[in-house]
């Protein structure tokens, strides 16, 4: 218990650190637009590549249990779209940018710990924590809603060429599916989710990299813990905003 | 001028620093020195205020730093560069831009400006044609020159070196140490070097002060230091026969 709230507690000074005002903007901008690079273009990647998979699954898992002449097939569709949007471009998307993006923080911020990064930082006058930790929050914040829209397009177009591929499903019945009693507060809520996740993740992993103490055992420690406490803050917080949003 | 006064520092119950009081003067090369863990690298980091003292006070000439918020330091660290032991260079910038990096943070020069100190600085540590490349594709002794670049791009008042030389062979560190002694008178600055290193101690110590355990134990210069009789001092610099010799060469 002691433990939490003490790591509680530097969190919460570690990032009234984090948002005092920038030294300098123009250099903050640049660092950001690399940020913006490093942890969101070079994402999509994997993001593209996960949701088209999955939207392929969850449309054929939905078409198999589904099998029942009294359900119309364009159920598939709207089950796909729904499973899509609501959960996995938002909550699933974020474990797995958890893991990529969080470790890749945590790590990057420790190695600069051990290796005194930091300190010529802090001994030039330069705080630290905000000139490295405020850009990454700033570019996830700003891009990972721009990486669920991508996942949400992709995983429904997984659906569509699977599921006809497959013979699940026609194409026709798939998109009148798809469009079928659209909710568009839907994406509010999927792209609300998205940002307040970035910011976990990112945030939490910084944490955890910016108080390593030690060498790189550490720093591989510090890094699967951003990992573990930023997925389990995430699935926590998941629960929270679903109730307040949707209820 | 710096001068510290009865500085104390412990790590929960382990005492590192004792009641440590010294004075640096400006022009000079202000060598700490004594064994791996004996508290140098703790001192010098609660010199340039990176640790908290537990008790005591630090000035910079006029200037109580111990008693300085992080805005009222930030000021006094503008004048300060420091030369880290693993150089401390930042991995994701080149050459160029880690040497740029304190002036695009502090000034409001103009990018030919800029560039123009950038290869002064690096002129002066011997670095040329080197401005591209990244940390991970210097030698030790390189990125040792760009940190000294890089801490002297501000033209500080106050240089501190933790361990310049380890990981050098020594004629390399020979040039750093050189280097550092020129740089010294050449921009007057109140340079305190933490070292190990015996050629340094015997070719820049112009102060020396002898820490052993947390606790200051002699102080002088190199010339003293050859007929000191403070057997601590001894055993630590004059470890090995040829130094001993030297030592019973000089009474």
């Amino acid at each position: 218990m002691f433990r939490f709230l003490s790591g509680f507690g530097s969190y919460w000074m570690l990032m009234s650190k984090v948002f005092s005002k920038p030294e300098k903007p123009s250099i903050y901008y640049r660092q950001t637009m690399k940020e913006l690079v490093s942890l969101g273009l070079r994402s999509i990647g994997i993001v593209t590549i996960i949701s088209f998979f999955m939207g392929a699954v969850i449309t054929l898992q939905t078409a198999y249990n589904t099998e029942n002449p009294i359900y119309p097939s364009y159920l598939i569709g709207l089950g796909a779209r729904d499973s899509i949007i609501l959960e996995f471009s938002s909550t699933i998307v974020a474990l797995i940018l958890a893991g990529k993006v969080g470790s890749n923080i945590a790590s990057e911020i420790g190695t600069m710990r051990v290796t005194e990064q930091i300190d010529a930082l802090e001994l030039m006058g330069v705080n630290s924590a905000s000139y490295i930790i405020l850009p990454k929050v700033v570019a996830t914040v700003l891009f990972n809603p721009f990486l669920t829209l991508i996942s949400i397009i992709t995983g429904i177009m997984g659906g569509l060429i699977v599921g006809t591929a497959a013979d699940v499903v026609t194409s026709q019945a798939y998109i009148y599916g798809i469009q079928y009693a659209f909710i568009p507060y839907y994406i509010t809520y999927s792209l609300i989710k998205t940002v307040i996740f970035a910011f976990i993740i990112t945030t939490v992993s910084a944490h955890q990299g910016y108080n390593v103490e030690g060498g790189s055992l550490e720093v591989g420690r510090a890094s699967t813990k951003a990992v573990v406490y930023s997925s389990v803050t995430l699935l926590l917080f998941n629960v929270i905003l679903t109730q307040l949003l949707l209820s | 001028m710096i001068r510290a006064e009865h500085i104390s520092k412990s790590f929960g119950d382990r005492k590192v620093l004792t009641d440590i009081s010294a004075l640096f003067e400006p022009g000079k090369t202000n060598l700490i020195i004594g064994k791996s863990g004996s508290g140098k690298t703790v001192f010098l980091k609660c010199l340039v205020g990176l640790l908290e003292v537990d008790e005591g006070k630090i000035w910079y000439n006029d200037v109580l730093f111990t008693g300085l918020d992080f805005h009222g330091r930030k000021e006094i660290r503008k004048q300060m560069g420091m030369l880290f032991q693993g150089s401390a260079l930042f991995d994701s910038m080149s050459v160029e831009e880690n040497v740029r990096f304190p002036l695009d943070m502090f000034t409001s020069m103009s990018s030919e400006e800029k560039l123009e100190r950038v290869n002064f600085c690096l002129g002066r540590v011997n670095i040329i044609n080197s401005n591209k490349l990244f940390p991970s594709e210097l030698s030790g002794g390189m990125k040792k020159r760009v940190a000294i670049a890089r801490a002297i791009a501000l033209k500080p008042r106050f240089l501190f070196c933790d361990e310049p030389n380890s990981g050098l062979d020594p004629k390399t560190s020979i040039v750093i140490d050189e280097l550092i002694r020129e740089i010294t008178v050449e921009l007057n600055m109140t340079t305190i070097v933490n070292t190990h290193d015996m050629n340094s101690v015997m070719e820049n110590g112009e102060k020396i002060i002898f820490i052993e355990e947390g606790e200051k134990c002699w102080e002088g210069n190199r010339n003293e230091i050859l007929k000191s009789d403070c057997r601590i001092l001894n055993d630590f610099v004059f470890a090995n026969s040829l130094a001993r010799q030297l030592k019973e060469s000089s009474k």
